[in-house]
């Protein structure tokens, strides 16, 4: 088609392959992803990894420290750590993924409307954006969180809402500036309706900055559902979470501090891995830095 | 100036309007009717009926965000169902608490910060740089409540050195005060001072290779000088800007900080009111909070003005 001939749309493959060449020389982004893959992997694959029943309690080893049998101990109900540990990786990526995907489905398409359309519609999308910008993010969360009801699908709404006015300014600001490209007057000449520009023309090459911004939300996210789930907003017991291990675990800090290092631990190793990855990608797409 | 204050105060009106919206729509998510989510399950009929009358819930939904912003205007924002108490009044018994934890969290920031940014930017590339970067990426990444719980565990369990959780007002003790809320300030601050350190990192690199430095170094002025009062001087007020910003979200953080360290602020106020279904509390603290952030915005626009003379005209 003429008009795809007009745009550089959607980076090609040897654009990937540019993009992947320099992320790679990225050591500590690439360290991330190595992460992040296994996480996901453990998730996947929890029911062959862990040995025991994550729910399975035994009051024969109450708060055992690690042992060769229980990697990471047992907690105050005997249950094994590491168990609960690779199932709860399931509620943070499932929480992640799930709430960015609201965020976005929410925020893209109002960014793109306020960006490409102005006047009075991105008038009135910003100014809301605005408000709901002026809320902390994790008040906000909690607030939306407590009156849905407490539940691990109500937190990554909670989430996902509460994330969203910042991919519509971040999709305006980038469709502001594509906007004034040559392509897009050409596809607009051409005949095309906005709807087709707009995610023909202008979403594709918005994408980049979306995809940066998304892998450094996941590691917001991931820490917001641990917070609400530390908060008993999130995941509900005794189904196993990061956030709400660490709640329990509050409770015998001086007799098994075992128990509330683990779930800290892969909450933190898993945030900094998204933040190592995004900012690698955030350089590798910059066109200073090649 | 006061042109300036006055357009952004017209700017803020529909900000504030959308904002005390979204708040009051936030009662409409409650699942089925909210005077038996208010009351709960199993309250006689009289109190309900009692509850739609006081909450205007048998009116339309624009009579009653009338009705309720009415009140907020008057500084009415309901009462406290379970202590049977004035929001507003729980607020202003709290926020103090809160506020000598923000601005305490906000000086470890901005030391921590500022200090590892500059020596970043002027040692670049060195261990030095690379030690401070992985150090404030560390402090965005960390959840503050496992650092909260492993501070604890490290600092008051184990070597006993300092409290583990409790509050005590510097009207009461100073000394004793400072010293309760220090580990909250750190475990607060930490985040901020990663981020402020990377700010402070960019603005100094991007000032270091200025036309004004590179003269300033021509004249023949002492390194130290030029770093202090010609680079660090430009660099440092956007900083100032996103710490007046960062002050804002600092509420947001000292709801789990509080909740970990058992400080009776206004972060323990929210939790413990979405404990107990305390839903007028949560809508106060949130519409509280968010006037609060909103004030910081518009100070930090205004310093950012005032800190640059360009701007002023």
């Amino acid at each position: 088609m003429a008009i795809a001939s007009t745009a550089p749309a959607v980076p090609h493959e040897g654009q990937f392959a540019r993009f992947w060449k320099r992320l790679r020389r990225r050591k500590a982004a690439l360290a991330g992803l190595v992460f992040i893959v296994i996480v996901i992997l453990a998730a996947i694959l929890a029911p062959m990894i862990a040995q025991f029943d994550p729910l399975a309690q035994d009051y024969t080893a109450i708060r055992q420290p690690p042992t060769a049998l229980h990697w990471f101990g047992t907690d105050e109900l005997g249950r094994d750590i590491f168990a609960r540990i690779v199932f709860g990786a399931r509620a943070s990526m499932l929480a992640g993924v799930i709430s960015l995907s609201i965020a976005l489905a929410i925020g893209v398409p109002f960014g793109l409307a306020a960006g490409y359309f102005g006047g009075w519609i991105d008038l009135s999308i910003s100014r809301v954006v605005d408000a709901m910008l002026a809320i902390p993010f994790l008040i906000l969360a909690i607030a939306l969180a407590a009156f849905l009801g407490p539940s691990l699908t109500n937190s990554m709404i909670a989430i996902g809402v509460t994330a969203a006015p910042l991919f519509v300014r971040l999709t305006r600001g980038q469709v502001l500036s594509v906007k004034a490209e040559d392509y897009v007057a050409a596809a607009r000449s051409l005949g095309n309706p906005h709807w087709r520009v707009a995610f023909r023309h202008i979403l594709p090459n918005v994408l980049p900055a979306l995809i940066v911004q998304a892998t450094l939300a996941l590691a917001a996210a991931i820490t917001s559902e641990a917070s609400l789930s530390f908060l008993g907003l999130g995941q509900q017991p005794p189904a196993p979470s990061w956030g709400s291990m660490l709640n329990t675990a509050q409770r015998s800090l001086s007799n098994a501090p075992w128990v509330a290092v683990w779930p800290g631990m892969m909450i933190f190793l898993t945030v900094l891995s998204f933040n190592l990855l995004g900012d690698g990608m955030r350089d590798a797409l910059d066109p200073r830095s090649r | 100036m006061t042109r300036l204050i006055a357009r952004r105060l017209i700017e803020l009106i529909p900000t504030l309007l959308i904002l005390s919206v979204i708040i009051f729509l936030l009662q409409r998510l409650l699942p089925g009717d909210p005077a038996i989510a208010l009351a709960g399950d199993d309250s006689d009929p009289e109190l309900l009926e009692q509850i739609r009358r006081q909450y205007n819930l048998d009116q339309p939904l624009p009579i009653q965000y009338l009705s309720w912003i009415g009140g907020v205007l008057h500084g009415d924002l309901g009462n406290s169902m379970r202590l049977g108490r004035p929001v507003l009044d729980l607020i202003l018994d709290r926020l103090p608490v809160t506020l000598q934890l923000a601005v305490m969290a906000m000086f470890f920031a901005l030391v921590v910060g500022l200090t590892a940014g500059i020596i970043s930017a002027i040692k670049q590339g060195t261990i030095w740089d690379y030690l401070a970067n992985i150090v404030a990426l560390a402090g965005i990444s960390l959840p503050n409540f496992w650092m909260g719980i492993m501070m604890i565990l490290f600092f008051s369990v184990m070597l006993g050195w300092l409290p583990a959780s409790g509050y005590v007002s510097p009207a009461e003790d100073l000394q004793r005060s400072l010293l309760s809320l220090l580990m909250p300030a750190i475990v607060l601050g930490s985040g901020i001072a990663g981020v402020i350190m990377r700010h402070t990192r960019s603005a100094m690199l991007q000032a270091l290779e200025s036309d004004y430095v590179r003269t300033a170094r021509a004249k023949g002025l002492f390194e130290s000088r030029v770093v202090i009062r010609h680079a660090m001087r430009n660099a440092l007020t956007p900083v100032i800007t996103l710490g007046a910003l960062e002050f804002g979200g600092l509420l947001g953080g000292a709801v789990l900080t509080e909740q970990i360290f058992n400080i009776p602020g206004f972060g323990k106020l929210i939790v413990d009111a979405v404990y107990n279904r305390d839903y007028a509390v949560v809508q106060g603290v949130v519409l509280v909070t968010a006037i609060v952030y909103v004030g910081m915005s518009l100070l930090a626009d205004i310093g950012y003005v005032l800190a640059n003379p360009r701007l002023r005209e």
